[in-house]
């Protein structure tokens, strides 16, 4: 990859320690990725927020990172591991270390917006716009959505990005990879979110290209989010467009639907509903609303949505109507790696996410129960 | 036996006996950094150790906080001297360059099948070369 000669200064450490290391990521994923140069981008989202997830050797790299590199772009962040206002449970060491890292975060100059879904929350840039989005289910989205062009970063890639403000022009920011070769044909009718987030994630599993291309029914908001989320977890593929293309087809049919029910849908029933993987959106809050009006959840069930979403939710009335069903609001947070959702304090969880079961299952070492939200608020609302 | 032609991603040299997968990884979900080992029981390297070896894989997967458990392994002294990977992606990518861990690719048209577990490999990343000592 050809770099500028202020980058070039930049990488060999003649601009500070932070931007050294910067460049060092984007020369590598340029590099891997097989990029000519580097892009301005206008939109950077960060992940390894959760202490859960980064650990403190990441808390120990973010501490040194921030005392001298700054963002250069508008700059939005993953949620963290628990909800600041809702601390019963969770315990002070970890609130302690989720606490240096949000610091070293804001000391870096983000929005603190603690969010995996900021293509619900943020204004979206112009169609064609480069950004660098690391949450997987986001730089899908946006990709196969929103017309923006972004790699499938990584919680580190997407951090040399908001820093230097740039990123590689490479793979989907180049439009030649935007084109699938790979057609997944569904062979039966999708009811739900369910149904979509089980052909992303084989589509994730099965395809090796940046892109696919689905041949299933144009998906809602809610269908569209499952989708991305269970593209981004099982696989590399970054984007997907509905409708046909490519000249390899693969079928999708109820076997291969069960396959993968076989592998995430680990339990029968659980101790707990966890909604919010990705983190809910207005749309989802009201649906779950109708579904529970006037009823009350059996079981113990938290709602993971941002903290913008939560607001706006509170002036409709929508989280007051939810909350009177018995749900409880987790801000900041979401389903994965949690220690609100641990193998301690549950034995198993309801979820309607394939994302959220597969980190159920593998990562918070929880049996997971996989329905969709109807037959949740159905079952477990009463 | 020497790979030669194989693309830097990060130089430097590393030296161990290779570890070879031909299934991907989810740094994430799968390793832990302090173990440096694969702790998921469905992958075929549940439970090898990783540490000071050449770990041969396609790609990783999943997560891009992976990058982060790459980093972890090296701060807890479990990472692997160098890696290969298929074609790498951009989680294995970064997390190799702040861990300052060689990471190449494989030429095109030579699979991870062709490097055998247990042999000694040497990664040359910045010549592109894997020399293996039978």
């Amino acid at each position: 990859m050809e770099l500028t000669r202020d980058e070039q200064e930049a990488l060999k450490g003649e601009h500070g320690e932070a931007l050294a290391s910067a460049y060092r990521i984007l020369a590598a994923i340029g590099e891997a990725t097989g990029a000519e140069k580097l892009v301005p981008i206008k939109w950077a989202h960060v992940s390894g927020v959760n202490y859960n997830t980064i650990g403190d050797a990441g808390l120990k790299f973010l501490e040194s990172f921030s005392k001298d590199a700054r963002v250069t772009v508008r700059t939005t962040v993953n949620p963290m591991g628990y909800d600041r206002s809702k601390p019963a449970g969770i315990s002070d060491r970890f609130q302690e270390k989720q606490e240096v890292i949000a610091s070293s975060y804001e000391r870096l100059g983000v929005t603190p917006s603690f969010t995996c879904t900021p293509y619900e929350v943020f204004d979206i840039p112009e169609k064609g716009s480069a950004v660098s989005f690391a949450e997987s289910n986001a730089a899908v989205f946006a990709n196969s959505l929103l017309g923006l062009k972004t790699n499938k970063e990584s919680a580190l890639s997407a951090l040399a990005s908001a820093v230097t403000g740039k990123a590689p022009l490479s793979d989907l920011r180049a439009d030649e990879a935007r084109n699938p070769k790979v057609e997944i044909k569904s062979d039966y009718t999708f009811q739900n979110e369910l149904d979509y987030g089980l052909v992303g994630y084989f589509a994730g599993k099965v395809v090796r290209d940046s892109c696919v291309s689905l041949s299933v029914a144009m998906p809602s908001m809610m269908q569209a989010k499952a989708l991305s989320a269970g593209v981004g977890t099982s696989g590399s593929c970054g984007m997907f467009r509905i409708g046909s293309g490519g000249n390899e087809r693969i079928s999708f049919g109820r076997k291969e639907a069960e396959e993968i029910m076989a592998e995430l849908d680990t339990s029968e029933d659980g101790d707990l509903v966890a909604l919010g993987s990705p983190q809910l959106g207005m749309g989802e809050l009201e649906l779950l609303s109708e579904l529970v009006r006037g009823k009350k959840f059996t079981k113990r069930c938290m709602i993971f949505c941002s903290r913008a979403i939560h607001t706006q939710a509170s002036k409709r009335g929508l989280a007051g109507e939810l909350e009177k069903s018995g749900a409880e609001f987790m801000c900041d947070s979401c389903t994965c790696l949690t220690p609100y959702v641990s193998h301690e304090k549950y034995d198993s969880v309801i979820s309607n996410s394939v994302k959220g079961a597969y980190y159920l299952n593998n990562s918070n070492k929880v049996k997971v129960a996989l329905k969709d939200m109807r037959t949740i608020a159905k079952e477990y609302a009463r | 036996m020497i790979i030669s032609g194989c693309p830097r991603i990060v130089g430097g040299k590393g030296t161990g006996p290779a570890v070879v997968t031909n299934q991907p990884i989810n740094f994430l979900a799968m390793v832990d950094p302090k173990l440096g080992k694969i702790t998921d029981s469905k992958h075929e390297l549940h439970d090898v150790p990783l540490a000071g070896t050449v770990l041969v894989f396609p790609s990783a997967v999943g997560s891009s906080v992976g990058a982060y458990v790459i980093y972890s392994m090296r701060e807890y002294g479990t990472a692997p001297s160098a890696i290969v990977c298929s074609r790498t992606d951009i989680t294995t990518a970064s997390g190799c360059a702040i861990a300052n861990i060689p990471l190449v690719d494989l030429p095109r048209g030579v699979s991870v099948t062709g490097v055998k577990t247990g042999s000694m490999l040497s990664v040359d990343a910045d010549s592109g070369r894997i020399t293996a000592k039978i």
